[in-house]
């Protein structure tokens, strides 16, 4: 375990971090939108995880246990809005419900 | 006893006001019109109850402290004496016969509910503005009775003129309340209390015999007594308030509200003893009003009008007693002036309504026939308005004012009362004769319709009646012992003579008044159509132009500074925030898009530019 350098494994989190970011940004279609957050909140916990393998410290994966379940709670709740939001409007794309100006 | 009886008949009527005010539309025209008269007439009963329970010494009852605040601790409480015992008889008993021919009056008018609603708070305001113990209740009864004339000059509201009208009474009467609040701040400021009985007390002790303060504490209280009073120069409002219902204007603009001035000056006398320059100058103030009321009202066509400036001028006679320190005399005055002034008012609203609210005298005329009562009415209140000797209550009470400006040498103020006097003379019967004599000038007239409701019309007017003759006068106690002596308390040289003298004035009033608008009537007519006989008519017509004076004087400039300030630079400084926040406000608006994807970007954007301020300032900082 320890052949991988700290530095490859922050900059792999980084770059899926990066990913994320720029599906979330680009993406018109909620699946993906969910998607890319789910991809971002794991870059996050890779980063915690190779965090704690360096440092021999167990904190870091505790912090992941909590950030796969948040990610969870998240994807669960992501899913029944966008079931909501085919029902209502036949269709996932997140700049169709634009309307409330929310 | 009697202090249950007095609470108890100023309670009433405030316990109908709610009960009238909250009833929203549900109770019909008869159920409003019972509990309006009605509590009115127990109030009555009960201010009779206290008159037999009176046992001769003022008795005080403290209700509960109103505010307390270091010294200053005025009380809701109420003095009973035999002023204000007058002055409640006054308010309820002839309140309640108003009130009684307000339902005749009123009958089939709208919102019946809201008209009985502001008349009972009327009788409250005003029982609390005699009763109370200290300046500041009184204060609140004063301005509830200014706010019950505001609502009932505009109570036909659908007609704007009537609301122009309540506005002016309303504005006008203001600022004479302005300087008796501040006359009320002098004093608490100098004698450190503003229960009435204490300053009396104290005002001697700490105030000389015509130093300035006392001259301006008085001045101030007069300022608030002109206004309320209708007296010259804050007098304009009175002819226009006659735009409400007439047995208000009989109530109010007659009998109680207006009289509230004299009261108040009677009331605290002993301050104005303190200054006997300003209670010259009350003097003169009435004397002045009695004079332009009376020409004033020798050129009016309304009838109601005609009645306003005779209340003005009779009031001025009250003033008159007050300036040369009769406060009695003025208080018997104000007793039957109320009685008489009454009587004329609902007996004019009789004719008006008879006659499908016509006013006009020139559409009036020749009813005596068809309108017996309130011929009558007028013959009696007339006989009472000008004072005729021996069988009306105005001769008793004018000849003691009369008499007490002659005891107290002011040779002015008594010529000035016996000019008026033939003035009254000459306008009441002008007034008589436009109305009952003479051709009819409408068809209303021609076909009046006389009230015929026994209850309602004709035992109001047949009460009154009787109280404006000698009867009425027999009825006033005397408050003697309670103001410091009149001028002409020992002395009685010279009292027939001047009797005769008054008598002249009054019969050669009548007899002028005889000659000119029955014998020489066409040549009047032709004398007031054209050159300096038409302007001498306009001049009186307008009451001698303070309308137009306070218009051209203080209004019009006052609007010519208003609109020249609305455009300088403080406001456009304002005006400047306001624009910004409307611009930004326009662009923020912009951003809230609803496109979810857009506010990722801007967070993003956010963060970046966060994170990479805090790497520069740390890599800058270490």
């Amino acid at each position: 375990m320890n052949g991988v350098p700290m530095e490859h494994g922050l900059v792999l989190a980084a770059t899926l971090f990066s990913l994320g970011l720029a599906g979330l940004m680009l993406r018109r279609s909620m699946l993906f939108v969910l998607m890319s957050l789910e991809i971002m909140l794991n870059a996050a916990g890779l980063a915690f995880i190779v965090g704690s393998t360096a440092w021999n410290q167990p904190d870091g994966q505790a912090m992941f246990l909590l950030v796969i379940t948040l990610a969870a709670a998240e994807a669960s709740v992501g899913l029944a809005l966008m079931i909501q939001l085919y029902q209502r409007f036949h269709s996932i794309k997140l700049d169709n419900v634009s309307r409330m100006r929310g | 006893m009697m202090t249950v009886a007095t609470v108890l008949s100023c309670l009433l009527p405030l316990a109908s006001t709610l009960a009238l005010a909250f009833s929203g539309e549900r109770l019909g025209p008869r159920a409003s019109t019972l509990i309006g008269v009605g509590s009115v007439g127990l109030a009555a009963l009960a201010t009779a109850w206290a008159l037999l329970a009176y046992s001769g010494a003022s008795q005080s009852v403290t209700l509960w402290t109103w505010v307390s605040v270091g010294d200053f601790q005025p009380t809701i409480g109420l003095t009973v004496d035999r002023l204000s015992l007058v002055m409640m008889g006054i308010i309820t008993g002839v309140g309640f016969l108003i009130h009684l021919f307000a339902a005749w009056y009123m009958a089939g008018e709208a919102g019946i509910t809201r008209f009985y609603a502001w008349m009972n708070l009327f009788v409250f305001s005003m029982l609390i503005l005699v009763l109370a113990d200290n300046l500041l209740l009184l204060f609140l009864g004063w301005e509830g009775v200014g706010l019950c004339s505001y609502g009932l000059i505009g109570y036909y509201y659908q007609d704007e003129a009537n609301n122009w009208a309540a506005f002016k009474a309303f504005i006008v009467t203001r600022i004479g309340d302005v300087f008796l609040a501040l006359g009320m701040f002098l004093i608490f400021v100098e004698i450190g209390s503003l229960d009435i009985g204490q300053v009396l007390d104290q005002a001697p002790r700490v105030w000389a015999e015509g130093s300035a303060t006392a001259n301006i504490a008085a001045l101030l209280i007069l300022g608030g007594a002109l206004g309320k009073s209708a007296q010259v120069p804050l007098h304009t409002w009175l002819p226009d308030a006659m735009a409400g219902p007439t047995p208000v204007s009989a109530l109010i603009h007659a009998a109680t509200m207006v009289t509230a001035g004299v009261y108040l000056i009677a009331r605290l006398n002993g301050l104005f003893l303190l200054a006997p320059d300003v209670l010259l100058l009350v003097g003169v103030i009435g004397a002045v009003s009695l004079l332009l009321a009376g020409f004033a009202a020798l050129a009016q066509t309304d009838i109601k009008r005609v009645l306003a400036y005779s209340t003005m001028s009779q009031i001025g006679y009250m003033f008159v007693a007050l300036g040369v320190g009769a406060f009695d005399a003025a208080i018997f005055h104000l007793t039957t002036h109320a009685f008489f002034k009454a009587l004329l008012f609902l007996s004019a609203g009789s004719v008006i309504i008879s006659c499908h609210h016509e006013q006009e005298m020139g559409k009036l005329g020749g009813l005596w026939r068809q309108l017996p009562v309130a011929y009558a009415g007028f013959l009696v209140g007339g006989a009472a308005l000008v004072a005729l000797p021996l069988v009306s209550a105005g001769f008793f009470s004018k000849d003691e004012i009369l008499w007490q400006t002659m005891a107290a040498d002011r040779a002015g103020l008594l010529i000035a009362g016996l000019l008026g006097a033939v003035l009254t003379g000459l306008y009441t019967v002008r007034l008589i004769l436009g109305i009952f004599h003479g051709e009819p000038g409408s068809h209303h007239a021609r076909h009046p319709e006389p009230g015929k409701n026994l209850f309602t019309h004709h035992l109001p007017l047949i009460v009154l009646a009787v109280l404006s003759t000698f009867l009425g006068a027999w009825l006033y106690p005397g408050l003697g012992e309670l103001f410091p002596a009149a001028p002409g308390e020992a002395a009685d040289t010279g009292h027939t003579l001047l009797q005769v003298l008054a008598t002249g004035a009054v019969i050669a009033g009548l007899a002028l008044a005889g000659w000119l608008f029955l014998m020489r009537r066409q040549w009047l007519h032709s004398v007031v159509e054209k050159g300096a006989g038409a302007r001498c008519w306009t001049l009186l017509n307008r009451a001698w132009g303070f309308d137009a004076l306070f218009k051209w004087g203080l209004v019009r400039p006052w609007q010519w500074l208003v609109h020249g300030l609305r455009c300088d630079f403080i406001n456009r400084g304002m005006n400047l925030l306001a624009l910004i926040a409307r611009v930004g406000n326009a662009g923020l608006v912009r951003t809230q898009n609803g496109r979810v994807r857009t506010y990722a970007c801007v967070m993003v954007l956010g963060v970046t530019v966060i994170l990479i301020s805090l790497v520069l300032t740390r890599g800058g900082g270490t």
